[in-house]
């Protein structure tokens, strides 16, 4: 069948739009299922009757309320926030140095030691945490916030190190050489012509970092049990679910509220990480 | 200003023997050009003077300091790389001032020494812009303007031409050859093109397979090479080379091969006796050719047969065939051929080239 290139124009979007659509709905279901479920009252919540796409009985903003003043999810933004923003800071520092090292430096075994570092990465958390329980023990930071700040980065560095050597090794070597003959050293290198030059790849391991330590859920569930020292994920599942009650009106609420920092923080760097992209370095 | 001395100079990677004993004073005040094809070791040797690679064997001096084990930025040197490698975060004037404020220079002669070499390039105009914005010959000025602000001992040249257009090049070669008549700091520059080599050298360096070929000022080089390689690769189109017999007729030494006799000339006559009987390599280069007229004597002519005309308007090169030979001829613009016609040539005997056809040096 060959029609118009018109035709055949349109009939390619139509195909494109169409999956692109499948997939929006796929994605962008669960997020409308808690904001749903979150306004819901109760009743309608666990109704058997109507159309459970809609609110019908109306729309109550009591869930929220609740989370506010009857549970501690104050205090679970705040460890959240109090963790996550030393672990991406000292994370990144430790990934930068230690990429920066494997790709430039070009000692002896910089290359094994760079795949290492990425294989050290593949061992899952759910392994991983039954022997950094004996290890956050021996350091007595148990039932401390302060315990996922030594793990998280254990799962962070590997893959933003891993990911900063491949972005390092796209800066041309002219460049380091070019500074080197200016006078830079090592550290003065780094600071003033890999990291300007590399803020895309640093934008993509910072998103990373974030994420990881934001929406971590083993570690917390394993190593803490207070509430005053919870982080948000496990803290809104422990304190909304009391034995075999589910809260689902107040777990929707939490878990939306609890996921709009990162979209926040992907919806303002991506456009800084696209224009980032277009940087030229060095040819036209 | 300083003399750069390089002292039985080595480098070899795991495999490859890159420079092999390389042996080259470049004088105060001196432009020397390192020209050569990809892989001869020019860029190496380049590399090892600026303190990018090490030296695996040899000595480099640099004014009166051994710099073997000096960091670049202690050499007192300045490159300008063939990628321009600016910096792609900052502006032209911070491209520039970065060499100085790394030697932290006050502020007001940073500004001041920028400022000048931004006049001298005409860059005066750019100086807030990001290299990004900027056109493929701007960004070389602005490497080059890297370069003059640190008031060097040496510039280092690595092939910061080739990424121009072919106009371009032309320009920014007069630039820099202004540049350094108005400096007169030594410079060390590497290229592939012998045109950029014979027009900006004081004197060539002709490098191959790692080994210096010849050292001499550009005329020296063309008039005399050393070797068959020298001789081909000095000059555009390239000389044109023949294997012939040397022999003995008439108490004259001629060289022959099939579809040409010539004449040795009393100039080559002494050294070529010696290869009476023997094969040797004939050099002619195209622009000492030209038709014969019938004042010419039968010594130093022979017949071709025309295979391609390319006429440039100046001058007209002419592909041609003699016997088993191809070769190419630079005519007036007025000679009216064509294609399959015949053709005396005559040529110049005391500008006639021999090699010896296993050393390939010159006779």
């Amino acid at each position: 069948m060959i029609g118009s290139p018109r035709a055949r124009r349109t009939a390619t979007l139509l195909v494109c739009y169409g999956i692109v659509g499948a997939f929006m709905v796929f994605f962008l279901f669960p997020p409308y299922w808690m904001a749903l479920t979150s306004l819901k009252t109760n009743q309608e919540i666990e109704s058997l009757e109507g159309i459970p796409l809609i609110i019908q009985q109306g729309a109550t903003l009591k869930h929220y309320r609740d989370l506010f003043t009857k549970t501690d999810f104050l205090v679970y933004l705040k460890n959240s926030v109090l963790v996550t923003v030393p672990t991406v800071l000292v994370s990144m520092v430790i990934s930068v140095m230690a990429a920066y090292a494997l790709s430039r430096l070009g000692f002896l075994g910089a290359g094994v030691i760079g795949t290492g570092v990425f294989l050290v990465y593949l061992v899952p958390d759910s392994l991983l945490f039954i022997p950094l329980f004996k290890v956050i023990g021996g350091l007595g930071l148990l039932n401390s916030k302060w315990s996922l700040l030594v793990v998280y980065p254990t799962a962070i560095v590997p893959f933003c190190t891993w990911l900063l050597i491949g972005y390092f090794a796209s800066i041309p070597r002219e460049l380091d050489e070019a500074a080197l003959v200016d006078g830079a050293n090592h550290f003065q290198m780094l600071v003033r012509i890999f990291l300007p030059v590399a803020v895309p790849g640093l934008i993509a391991a910072t998103i990373f970092a974030f994420t990881v330590s934001w929406s971590g859920f083993l570690y917390p569930l394993a190593f803490i049990y207070s509430s005053s020292e919870q982080v948000l994920t496990a803290g809104t599942v422990t304190s909304l679910i009391k034995g075999d009650v589910y809260h689902w009106g107040g777990l929707m609420a939490g878990a939306l509220l609890a996921s709009l920092p990162p979209v926040l923080l992907y919806a303002f760097l991506m456009d800084y990480y696209i224009s980032g992209l277009t940087a030229g370095s060095t040819k036209a | 200003m300083a003399q750069v001395l390089m002292k039985d100079l080595n480098k070899k990677y795991d495999e490859v023997h890159a420079v092999k004993d390389v042996n080259l004073h470049v004088r105060d005040k001196e432009f020397i050009v390192l020209v050569g094809p990809s892989g001869c070791g020019k860029s190496t040797t380049l590399r090892m003077v600026a303190g990018l690679e090490e030296i695996t064997a040899g000595e480099i001096t640099i004014g009166d300091r051994v710099v073997n084990d000096l960091p670049p930025k202690d050499r007192d040197i300045a490159m300008v790389f063939q990628n321009y490698a600016l910096y792609p975060h900052m502006t032209v004037y911070d491209n520039m001032a970065f060499g100085l404020k790394m030697r932290k220079f006050p502020k007001a002669e940073i500004a001041k020494r920028v400022g000048d070499a931004a006049e001298i390039l005409g860059i005066q105009e750019l100086l807030r812009r990001k290299p990004r914005q900027l056109s493929g010959g701007q960004r070389q000025r602005v490497a080059v303007g890297r370069a003059i602000v640190r008031h060097p001992q040496v510039f280092l040249f690595d092939e910061p031409l080739s990424n121009l257009d072919a106009k371009l090049r032309v320009q920014m070669r007069v630039e820099l050859k202004r540049l350094h008549d108005r400096l007169e700091t030594t410079a060390i520059y590497v290229t592939h093109d012998q045109v950029e080599a014979m027009t900006l050298g004081d004197r060539v360096v002709v490098m191959k397979d790692g080994w210096i070929q010849q050292v001499g000022e550009p005329l020296e080089l063309y008039s005399k090479p050393a070797n068959r390689f020298v001789a081909g690769f000095i000059g555009s189109p390239a000389m044109n080379f023949m294997d012939v017999a040397v022999t003995d007729a008439g108490g004259a030494l001629w060289v022959e091969s099939n579809g040409l006799r010539v004449k040795v000339p009393p100039v080559h006559a002494g050294r070529l006796g010696a290869y009476r009987g023997q094969h040797v390599t004939l050099g002619i280069r195209p622009e000492d050719l030209r038709v014969a007229t019938g004042a010419d004597s039968g010594d130093y002519a022979f017949d071709t047969v025309v295979d391609v005309v390319e006429p440039l308007g100046s001058e007209i090169l002419l592909d041609l065939k003699a016997g088993d030979h191809a070769l190419v001829a630079r005519v007036e613009p007025t000679v009216r051929v064509k294609e399959h016609e015949q053709l005396r040539l005559a040529l110049q005997p005391e500008r006639l080239h021999f090699f010896d056809l296993k050393t390939e040096l010159s006779i």
